[in-house]
């Protein structure tokens, strides 16, 4: 235990600092984790029939379950002081504590559309949140008077808010995805933060798949804005005419997975594409990844979107997925104690209720794996503080932790 | 089942035909939306995953037993044509009119055939949650 101890400061050091010398990590955490593992194997009472060189895999971890009662949750973020907050999609914002789900849910909410893929949806706390105390909130937002778009329409919206006791205060709106749709698909509303001052929102292409090549709308879009919602003078259509200056990036149709990458600062999105073209794509400043006018897929009904998986300044995604798993949530693993995973994603897959794990090399994935199959209908899969794996299950109204077993 | 008995038998009217065409016709919309993803083009279903609506025994006697999936949602094992499936449709949120334009297309679909019944509003409203 006490090699574990010695060595901790000094890799969380070397991570977070010194980029340069991400290419020797490896050696020293192969080193250290050896030798953590021996510390482990003498201290800790660990099964001595278990071999430290044995492969890490699922057989390495546990799941154990951390909140129950929950109704269609969509997301979870893990407090500082090991509480859960939990999004229902139904529109309340619902907190856990020591396992046990509060019946009080928390108020201040905003009005949210409750219909088809539509809800309250992600949560994300501010990479400050102790000092800052900023939650940011996504949620399909009924059309309001003056807004464009549709009556009786509806788009993504982001807001943040700080949590005392059993309310959110200092409500701020800070982003209303135009126009309305009154449509019930695609709604995205992933949030992350660079931790460079920004935040990204994805949203979905609302059913109108032609609309995410067009720069005048926000459907099928990532946007990138201040941590307090102004619109960033530097993004990459700000003086392009007719185009909404939020917009990062677009050619998107569903993302509702989205992580900044541990280590390179670059953002990885996975998208739900049609029939067998869910992608997993690396999102860079500008770049268009190319829904509707290329796709791996086909239309639900089976007809043909586009005869092209590939042209001329289309970006292609890193991998596809066929058939199509429905992924939703992903995180990069970026804690040393899941040894050999460090550095791959974790993805959700609704549809067929399981994990996969990806072994990420570089900008590639080498590798892929279900692990957990039959685990629920995966809503979010993301990484604790605590170095832990928090995965919402949409139809048994859970959140499970995954760890590596002791 | 007696509800279904009793509605399915007063809902045959003259004039009907066509208001069932034009139902099916907005309920294909709404499939298209809501329901295609998981149940496919041709209501084939995903196998081990979702089940079928093509010629679904889940349904075909029973039509309320659609309505009542498409209503509330549905959560755990399930039956359909000799097979089990444990997974989760959520709600929809589909207003009545939606749910009923929906049913008669699914029902009358991919050689499915209520036999020129319609699911009305009505019914949709009637169907209650099975506790």
């Amino acid at each position: 235990m006490t090699v574990l101890n010695n060595n901790k400061p000094l890799l969380t050091f070397m991570n977070k600092n010194i980029p340069l010398l991400k290419k020797y990590i490896p050696l020293a955490l192969g080193g250290a984790l050896l030798m953590a593992s021996a510390g482990l194997m003498s201290n800790s009472g660990m099964n001595p029939d278990k071999k430290p060189e044995k492969k890490f895999s699922e057989a390495s971890l546990q799941v154990d379950t951390v909140a129950t009662g929950l109704t269609m949750p969509w997301a979870s973020a893990l407090l500082p002081n090991g509480d859960l907050l939990v999004t229902e999609r139904g529109g309340k914002l619902r907190l856990v504590q020591k396992g046990k789900l509060d019946p009080q849910e928390i108020s201040g909410i905003p009005e949210v559309y409750y219909k088809g893929q539509g809800g309250l949806l992600d949560i994300a706390l501010h990479p400050d949140y102790k000092s800052n105390g900023w939650i940011y909130i996504s949620y399909s937002s009924p059309k309001a008077a003056g807004e464009e778009g549709d009556d009786n329409g509806a788009n993504t919206a982001l807001i943040r808010a700080k949590l005392k006791d059993h309310a959110l205060t200092d409500i701020q709106p800070l982003f209303k995805a135009i126009p309305n749709v009154k449509a019930n698909v695609h709604f995205g509303g992933r949030i992350v933060f660079d931790k460079k001052g920004y935040v990204f929102l994805s949203l979905g292409e609302r059913g109108q798949k032609e609309n995410s090549q067009n720069l005048g709308r926000d459907q099928g879009k990532v946007v990138r804005l201040h941590e307090d919602g102004k619109i960033p003078t530097d993004n990459p259509f700000v003086k392009t005419e007719g185009a909404r200056p939020e917009i990062w990036t677009y050619g998107h149709r569903n993302p509702q997975g989205m992580i900044i990458h541990p280590t390179t600062g670059v953002i990885w999105e996975h998208e739900h594409g049609p029939q067998g073209g869910d992608e997993l794509n690396i999102i860079e400043k500008g770049k268009n990844y190319g829904w509707p006018l290329i796709t791996y897929g086909i239309d639900y009904d089976n007809s043909i979107i586009s005869k092209d998986t590939a042209r001329a300044g289309l970006e292609q995604p890193v991998t596809f997925w066929r058939p199509s798993i429905a992924p939703c949530g992903m995180t990069f693993i970026s804690n040393d104690k899941f040894k050999e995973w460090k550095g791959d994603l974790i993805v959700g897959s609704l549809k067929f209720m399981y994990l996969q794990h990806l072994v990420v090399k570089g900008n590639k994935v080498t590798s892929r794996e279900i692990i957990f199959d039959k685990i629920g209908r995966v809503r979010d899969v993301r990484q604790g503080w605590d170095g832990n794996i928090y995965v919402v299950l949409e139809n048994s109204g859970k959140v499970v932790r995954i760890s590596p077993k002791s | 089942m007696l509800l279904s008995a009793g509605v399915f038998c007063s809902a045959i009217m003259p004039g009907q035909d066509d208001e069932l065409a034009k139902s099916i016709e907005r309920g294909k919309m709404i499939y298209s939306e809501n329901c295609i993803t998981c149940h496919m083009g041709n209501g084939e279903g995903v196998p081990a995953a979702f089940p079928p609506l093509a010629k679904s025994d889940y349904f075909i006697n029973a039509p309320e037993n659609a309505i009542r999936a498409v209503k509330f949602g549905l959560i755990g094992k399930i039956k359909v044509n000799g097979i089990d499936y444990d997974n989760m449709m959520p709600d929809p949120g589909l207003g009545k009119d939606e749910i009923a334009d929906v049913v008669n297309y699914i029902s009358n679909s991919w050689g499915n055939s209520s036999d020129k019944k319609i699911i009305t509003e009505k019914m949709v409203e009637e169907t209650k949650e099975n506790k």
